[in-house]
């Protein structure tokens, strides 16, 4: 397969020397297809720096992309409605703050579990998709609360760590926080990383940290947090995309939902491009998290028309896409229901997480 | 199919935009359509009608009105008649009616963009965030223009009626760049739409009644060619206004040869999407969408021609078939597709036509497997790879959503390639590196370069070909331009005819002047050369007294004399301080000649023109060394974060003839600011003093002017002309003389649409500084090249 795509940097060539058998005992089955070639999970590479430096992102032209697309596709009615529904099935619900407790979570984990009200699944006639969301993404304090919370649901639990979200504690405390995590049960960790490394073009040490992290996470998914809006520029995201990739990382994840800017459409072309990239270069798939400023039913919908158009549907489902979201659930309620009744819903018709 | 199914397959489903209102309003017609003349509604005087349909199902519309040549003469009264009342308007009161055109267009912004999709096909995405977008702001932009006119443009009129003949791809775009700046101006309008696209532009019409614009300001006159060219040809209109193909551009020019119609063509292209190494390639495809597969690839300006640097060939051409298998071809009413119907069967045939011959010619042909629409007019996203130079698909506009692809291997090689076209229209150039983007952009023959971006139109900046691309520009100060006329160019009078044929030197008669035999040969490529024929004729002063014998050049004098100026490319490559030096130098040395020149002048013009004559020349030479460093572009200011750089770039190589009046002040006039600007010229000095070229040539070897600069042919001004105005590697051709030569020059250019400049006959005053010299001349020695450069990191 690899020999029909004419590649600009030869990986797959070089990597089926070496992992061939690697790969036969430990990356298993396709996870998704790409321009109807078959991708494994994501084993990483040895970092390429010849990749990671000609690395191009034209902000002006990646802008006007993202102004274009959000005109160009559209989904109405019923369309509508699935794809609001995929939207949920796609999300990390999450909670970040300060003042989470306990009761907090687990009444987030409740709402995870059913995230649409009986009534409405009735009349959407949609009660065999067992629709609930993808994970619950909380601090490391809480995982075992959702843990318990989930158990038996399908829901996963996602644990922030390596210091959320600055990501500047030591190096081996971030690397513990990840074990702890683990050991507490989580099925995902979203680790963040150091965005100085960015900065200084220290890709090396960069790749090192992910690739240690990933190490570390062992079998649990792995999403690694690129923080553009600290890294600021677009080129700077994608190449940090390419290292975190390239070190491994089974998801890349816009944001932390504490920047400035979080998850932006423009950030969103460069990263899936990226992903795309990696995948036509290496045979390998990548999912992809924006999060943070996504919170009405419409954003949820130019997200997934971003992920068919550049990446296809595998990465339209919870094993390749994720939303980090907090308030996006309630809108998109709010929404199905009025494709129901015809007449515009409220926000406190629908029980709150 | 249940939401849990389609929540499985992820599919967009149907979005169509609503049509109520559009039909609503056809129907309020009784979808039948007469002329909009002098703000009525009227019957086509011969009774004939044709049918206006949807490109996407073949149904029928509306039924418009053919214009005869009757039609058309009534429109163009009534533009005539409305014309003093329009122009004694204050510009605030013609700012106020483009203000309220601008408006209305806003108000009804939907039902325009769906007029405009059922009649061409156009995707609705495109006429909703595009088309009628850029309506509204051209006429905001250009209500502006009205308003200042008097500050900005002091010493122009306007035009007068104008004839406007515009294309089925934009329709009502093209009716807004050619209405808005025309009635800001002063100018009073028929405007003929194309035939496959008539309906935008009567619901227009409506707009002009709702807003009250005065009757007969603004006439729509619909109907097919024949229409058009009762237009082109009516005696009563004084300018004409052409968008489309090159081949109807070239009769328009032929057909109006012989008028004074002020001429401003768009005219077709093949454009060059370069891509390097360095580029952001995922963007470049996005470009290309943008470019090649916007409007169904039905735009003059698309990057139809794919030049990718080799080492990033395989990739690019991987990343666009991805690409082209997301694009969705279907229904234009659709709110989610990229690619609706081409406009009618004969275009559609075209289309396959080309492509079959492309294929034939060894072209691979790539389409992406995607579902087609069963009936309507559709064509796939097509890729031609295995393309060159020589393909009928890489010289001709297809006028499709078909994309020819070849490859370079360095900069110099991308431009050349780029630039071998009879085109120049537009350009992209794609790289991250804003030394190989600048560089390749001021080298390609176009007038518009978008750099990183494709396909940016604003009224603010001039749109608009070299070569056979056309001439003229749209938008911004430089279309302005286009629909003004100098007021003291329009009530100069008109040059007696000519005499023509000298006559060879047969006569005994002794020469005055002769105390060394003197040889007055031809100056080319920096070099005296004798003409070609080895024949010489008589020049002879005021009292018939023979002054000496010109050398006969013929049509190979001027074919060397071409190559010469060709070849000429340091002087174009001079920075613009290294030409002033050397206009000056030419001052110096022709003040030391002063006497003696007025001295051989004396005979021709009388002893005292002739002494103000030379005093002058110097005069106008220190004026054009001083316009080399000050013919300033300008940066226009779109509304999105970039510049837009316009460059005036010399025109080329210009062919030139002289006007008889003044031999000497009247070529200098020509010549300098030609000279000024970075051109070559050919020269053919007058034929009442053609001896002049032997003091010439004595200035301009002394003054390091290169070889080539400038060459000069003396001879029959008719026989000189036409080979000049008909050679293809001549780029203008500038005749100041009687109204036969104009005519002539005119005609005679239809070959390579090379750029015309002319007095239309009519005499100027050389020695009034304000008819001789300046922006006038300065403007038609150079192109506008728009070059667009969005940033941002």
């Amino acid at each position: 397969m690899s020999k029909e795509h004419k590649n600009r940097y030869h990986i797959a060539d070089r990597l089926s020397d070496g992992a061939s058998e690697k790969s036969a005992s430990n990356s298993g089955a396709p996870v998704a297809t790409l321009s109807g070639r078959p991708l494994l999970s994501n084993r990483g590479i040895p970092l390429n720096l010849d990749w990671v430096k000609q690395v191009r992102a034209n902000t002006s032209a990646v802008e006007r992309r993202a102004q274009t697309h959000v005109a160009r596709r559209t989904v109405k009615k019923e369309w509508q409605a699935a794809w609001h529904l995929r939207a949920i099935s796609c999300m990390d619900l999450t909670t970040l703050s300060g003042d989470d407790t306990e009761d907090r979570v687990r009444r987030l984990c409740a709402k995870a579990r059913q995230p649409i009200q009986q009534e409405l699944l009735a009349q959407l006639q949609i009660e065999e998709l067992e629709i609930k969301v993808a994970a619950v993404c909380v601090y490391h304090r809480f995982v075992e609360t959702a843990v318990r919370a989930l158990a038996g649901s399908g829901v996963r639990v996602a644990a922030v760590s390596t210091g959320f979200p600055a990501g500047l504690s030591p190096v081996q405390e971030r690397v513990a926080e990840i074990r702890r995590s683990v050991e507490a049960g989580a099925d995902e960790i979203d680790i963040v990383i150091t965005r100085a490394h960015v900065f200084g073009g220290r890709w090396q040490e960069l790749y090192d940290e992910i690739a240690e992290f990933k190490q570390t996470c062992g079998q649990r998914h792995m999403k690694a947090i690129l923080g553009a809006g600290d890294l600021l520029t677009l080129r700077n995201v994608a190449r940090a995309g390419f290292v975190a990739m390239m070190a491994g990382a089974d998801f890349i994840k816009t944001s932390t939902g504490k920047e400035s800017t979080n998850a932006t459409l423009p950030v969103g072309f460069v990263m899936t491009r990226a992903i795309r990239e990696y995948a036509q270069e290496t045979g390998m798939a990548v999912g992809f998290k924006p999060a943070g400023g996504i919170r009405t039913a419409k954003q949820s919908t130019e997200w997934l028309a971003l992920m068919k158009e550049e990446l296809g549907t595998p990465w339209m489902k919870a094993d390749l896409f994720r939303f980090g979201a907090s308030g996006l659930l309630n809108d998109i309620e709010r929404q199905l229901e009025h494709y129901v009744t015809g007449r515009y819903s409220a926000g406190y018709r629908h029980p709150i997480a | 199919m249940s939401i849990a199914e389609k929540f499985l397959t992820m599919e967009y489903g149907p979005a169509p935009e609503d049509t109520k209102d559009a039909l609503f309003w056809l129907d309020r017609h009784q979808r039948r359509f007469g002329h909009f003349i002098d703000g009525a509604w009227r019957q086509p005087v011969e009774g004939v009608f044709f049918d206006s349909s949807d490109p996407s199902s073949g149904e029928k519309i509306a039924t418009v009105a053919q214009g005869s040549a009757a039609d058309v003469d009534a429109a163009v009264q009534a533009a005539r008649n409305a014309l003093p009342k329009w122009q004694a308007l204050t510009p605030h009161a013609r700012a106020r009616y483009l203000y309220a055109l601008a408006r209305a267009v806003q108000r009804h912004s939907r039902r325009l963009a769906v007029l405009e999709t059922i009649d061409n096909g156009k995707p609705i995405r495109e006429s909703r965030d595009i088309d009628i977008p850029l309506v509204a702001r051209h006429f905001y932009h250009h209500a502006g223009w009205a308003q200042l006119l008097e500050v900005e443009f002091p010493g122009y009129a306007a035009c007068g009626v104008v004839g406007q003949i515009i294309p089925w791809n934009f329709p009502l775009l093209m009716l807004a760049w050619k209405i808005a700046p025309a009635l800001a101006t002063g100018n009073t309008v028929v405007l003929k739409p194309a035939e496959f696209t008539p309906l935008t532009a009567l619901a227009f019409a409506e707009l002009c009644q709702e807003v009250g614009l005065p009757a007969g300001v603004v006439n729509i006159v619909t109907g097919d060619g024949s229409t058009g060219e009762a237009l082109v040809k009516h005696a009563g209109v004084d300018k004409i206004a052409f968008t489309g193909s090159t081949e109807v551009g070239r009769a328009i020019r032929g057909a109006t040869a012989k008028s004074h119609k002020r001429l401003s063509l768009e005219l077709g292209g093949k454009s060059p999407f370069v891509v390097f190494e360095d580029a952001d390639l995922d963007s470049a495809v996005e470009g290309l969408v943008d470019g090649i597969w916007l409007n169904q690839g039905q735009v003059c300006c698309a990057g139809s021609r794919l030049l990718m640097q080799e080492s990033i060939a395989e990739t690019l051409m991987q990343k666009i078939r991805d690409r082209m298998g997301t694009l969705r071809v279907g229904s234009p009413l659709d709110k989610a597709v990229d690619i609706g119907a081409i406009v009618a069967q004969v275009q559609l045939d075209r289309i396959h036509r080309l492509v079959e011959e492309g294929i034939a010619e060894g072209a691979t042909c790539w389409q992406p497997q995607m579902e087609m629409p069963s009936r309507g007019l559709y064509f796939p996203p097509t890729l031609l790879s295995n393309v060159h130079p020589t393909s009928v698909v890489a010289q001709q506009e297809i006028f499709g959503p078909v994309l020819a692809a070849m490859t370079f291997r360095t900069p110099t090689e991308a431009v050349e390639l780029a630039n071998n076209t009879v085109y120049g229209l537009a350009a992209c150039v794609w790289s991250e590196s804003i030394n190989v983007a600048l560089q390749v952009a001021a080298q390609i023959k176009a007038g518009v370069v978008w750099v990183n971006c494709t396909n940016l139109f604003d009224a603010s900046c001039g749109f608009g070909g070299y070569r056979e691309s056309g001439y003229g520009r749209e938008g911004g100060r430089e279309g302005l331009l286009e629909y003004l006329d100098l007021s003291w160019f329009k009530r100069a009078p008109v040059l007696p005819a000519a005499e023509r044929a000298p006559s060879e030197s047969t006569t005994g008669e002794q020469r005055i002047d002769a105390a060394i035999d003197r040889t007055v040969k031809l100056y080319i490529g920096g070099k005296q050369a004798r003409p070609d024929s080895g024949y010489s004729f008589e020049v002879r002063g005021q009292q018939g007294q023979l002054l000496g014998e010109a050398p006969l050049g013929n049509r190979k004098d001027i074919r060397n004399a071409v190559e010469a100026a060709r070849k000429a490319a340091s002087w174009a490559k001079a920075t613009a301080h290294n030409r002033a030096q050397v206009l000056y130098y030419m001052a110096e040395n022709l003040s030391l000649r002063q006497e003696e020149i007025a001295r051989r002048l004396a005979p021709v013009v009388g002893e005292s023109q002739a002494a103000r004559e030379v005093a002058a020349s110097i005069e106008r030479i220190f004026s054009y060394a001083a316009w080399a460093d000050k013919f300033d572009g300008a940066v226009h200011n779109p509304p999105s974060r970039m510049i837009a750089i316009a460059m005036n770039e010399p025109i080329g190589t210009v062919g030139i003839i002289c006007p008889n009046e003044s031999p000497l002040l009247g070529l200098l006039s020509l010549v300098l600011p030609v000279l000024a600007v970075g051109n070559t010229a050919v020269v053919v000095p007058s034929q009442t003093y053609p001896l002049i070229v032997g003091d010439l040539y004595q200035v301009l070897d002394t003054s390091d002017l290169p070889g080539g600069a400038v060459n000069i042919v003396t001879g029959q001004t008719s026989e000189l002309l036409k080979t000049l105005a008909e050679h293809d590697d001549l780029d203008a051709i500038w005749c100041f003389s009687d109204e036969s030569s104009v005519a002539a020059a005119k005609a005679f250019s239809v070959g390579n649409l090379k750029q015309v400049f002319t007095n239309e006959g009519r005499a100027i005053d050389w020695f009034d500084a304000t008819q001789g010299e300046g922006r006038w001349f300065l403007r038609h020695a150079t192109q506008v090249k728009n070059i667009w450069v969005p940033y941002g990191e």
